[in-house]
């Protein structure tokens, strides 16, 4: 299985692995990585999954179409960067195998 | 009046209501099913057989409920289709005549929404809440030394109301030897013309508010010949989308109220609704005092219980389906969160008040998509640290009576909770 790192603001990182198909948001909810408060479940309805993608793997997970409905959300977040992502869109593929990722100073 | 002794026979009464009215004739929009709390057996009904349901003329008009998580979901993804704007009814149930739909960012679609939304967010980023927390712990501090021991008082006036106007004083960098007027404008602004209270009609209410206009328009213009400051009037009156706000009174005054009672109405009633739960389910209690740490997953609990919206409303701007039913373009849509909040096919025991949930983040209360509420995180700090500083003091605080709510299908409102505190 696909892993990932989460480092928290802290600095402190939590690798896990999830299984391919699921999304980055559900491999730090079901392991308990603090940090990612994924309010609404993943429906890309609200902004409490914020990361910053690591910038080695911007390329494979590439960044919110314009327009989109996770670029809206994004809009509202508080502290986002050129490099945020919610964690709930981007799908784990075998492709992202040692995904880095960092989560923002607080989620809203 | 309200009969609160008579809690149970209520209860009991509106669920073989429930049960034998015809669907058609079932109205969740009747102020009194929240202002007696015994709104639940009707959503159970609709959840079960008639999740979207239409309701030809009942006291606010005809209307959709949507009363599922999932479908509520959908329409908060939606705003193309479920438009938020004033002039179409904007946000409430109640369709106020054409003059009196104030318009403010709550009620406008994207994109003028999200610029004006952007101007005021900042004042809730991570960064500020750090800044706040130290003075809103020693406000709690203050407010639970003063409480009278052994001795019954109105936790919605000493607690409640008394915490939550201290926010908006610092949000709003009003005077706090004047923050009455916050509450009471608060209030004004959101009491159902039937409620038998002071506003009967909406010319009576804007008269009121203009007050409220007025002091703030002056407000306004003293901060916008100062630098940018960190209130929210500042930062409307140097905004770059919200700079000529003042300009347009009826569009600013919308945005005071919906800043106003955002910031205060909802938090006062979590602040209630959290004690009376708790005092209503003893063992979660026992539950907090034998491990306080607790006080983190319970205050989205409280949250989710007290569901202090009760709905949030929508207009179709197209036909679309939802739930298996036919919405038409200008039809009134209202998604319940009151009954979201409590839709078993989401919430694991969702009739349950259960402070150490896995996941206590899962409800509607904030909404979501586009419109979610903006000082949701705020909320969650005042009641946390408001819960911190109780159990640290208080081990046991005894309900006395049943609660007060008031006449509203709006804000889900406690207006009197006598309780004491044993010496």
């Amino acid at each position: 299985m696909p892993k990932i790192t989460f480092i928290e603001h802290n600095g402190t990182p939590h690798t896990v692995e999830i299984a391919v198909g699921k999304s980055v948001m559900q491999a730090a909810v079901e392991n308990n990585v603090p940090g990612i408060d994924a309010d609404c479940g993943g429906e890309c309805a609200c902004a409490t999954c914020h990361v910053y993608v690591d910038a080695a793997w911007l390329s494979k997970t590439g960044l919110p179409a314009a327009g989109s409905q996770e670029a809206s959300m994004l809009s509202f977040a508080a502290v986002t960067q050129p490099d945020s992502r919610l964690s709930c869109q981007i799908k784990v593929s075998d492709e992202l195998d040692g995904l880095v990722v960092r989560m923002p100073e607080g989620q809203h | 009046m309200n009969a609160p002794v008579h809690y149970d026979a209520a209860l009991e009464a509106a669920k073989l209501n429930a049960r034998s009215l015809p669907l058609g004739e079932i109205d969740v929009s009747d102020p009194k099913l929240y202002q007696n709390d015994v709104h639940y057996p009707y959503f159970e009904r609709l959840r079960r057989e008639a999740p979207v349901h239409y309701r030809k003329d009942g006291m606010y008009g005809s209307f959709w409920s949507v009363t599922k998580f999932k479908d509520i979901m959908a329409v908060e993804t939606h705003p193309e289709i479920y438009s938020s704007e004033a002039k179409l009814g904007g946000i409430s149930i109640t369709d106020r005549p054409m003059q009196y739909r104030r318009s403010s960012f709550i009620s406008m679609d994207p994109p003028r929404h999200d610029d004006q939304r952007k101007v005021v967010s900042p004042i809730v980023a991570p960064a500020n809440l750090n800044n706040m927390s130290d003075i809103i712990r020693q406000r709690v501090c203050r407010v639970l030394d003063n409480l009278p021991r052994n001795e019954t008082f109105d936790w919605v006036k000493l607690v409640s109301i008394e915490l939550t106007t201290l926010m908006l004083t610092t949000l709003f960098d009003f005077p706090e030897a004047e923050r009455h007027k916050l509450t009471y404008w608060s209030d004004i602004a959101t009491q159902d013309v039937n409620a038998g209270g002071e506003i009967d009609s909406e010319e009576k209410r804007l008269a009121i508010l203009q007050e409220a206009l007025a002091v703030f328009t002056g407000m306004w213009h003293e901060r916008a010949a100062r630098p940018p400051g960190f209130d929210l009037i500042s930062m409307l009156a140097h905004g770059e989308a919200t700079r000529n706000l003042v300009n347009d009174p009826q569009e600013f005054l919308g945005n005071l109220t919906l800043l106003i009672v955002g910031g205060n109405d909802t938090t006062r009633n979590s602040m209630s609704g959290g004690l009376w739960a708790l005092c209503k389910h003893p063992a979660e209690y026992q539950k907090l005092r034998d491990n306080p740490a607790l006080v983190t997953s319970m205050v989205p609990e409280i949250i989710r219980w007290q569901s202090p919206i009760v709905h949030m409303r929508r207009t179709a701007v197209a036909d679309a389906e939802l739930g298996g039913k036919q919405i038409r373009e200008g039809d009134k849509v209202v998604m319940w969160y009151i009954s979201g909040n409590r839709d078993e096919d989401t919430i694991d025991d969702p009739n349950d008040f259960i402070i150490d949930r896995a996941r206590p983040r899962h409800h509607l209360s904030f909404g979501f998509g586009v419109h979610r509420c903006v000082g949701n995180r705020l909320a969650e700090m005042q009641l946390i640290t408001l819960w911190e500083e109780i159990m640290k003091r208080f081990p046991k605080i005894e309900l006395m009576e049943e609660p007060e709510r008031i006449y509203s299908n709006f804000i889900h409102g406690i207006s009197r909770m006598m309780v004491r505190i044993p010496a």
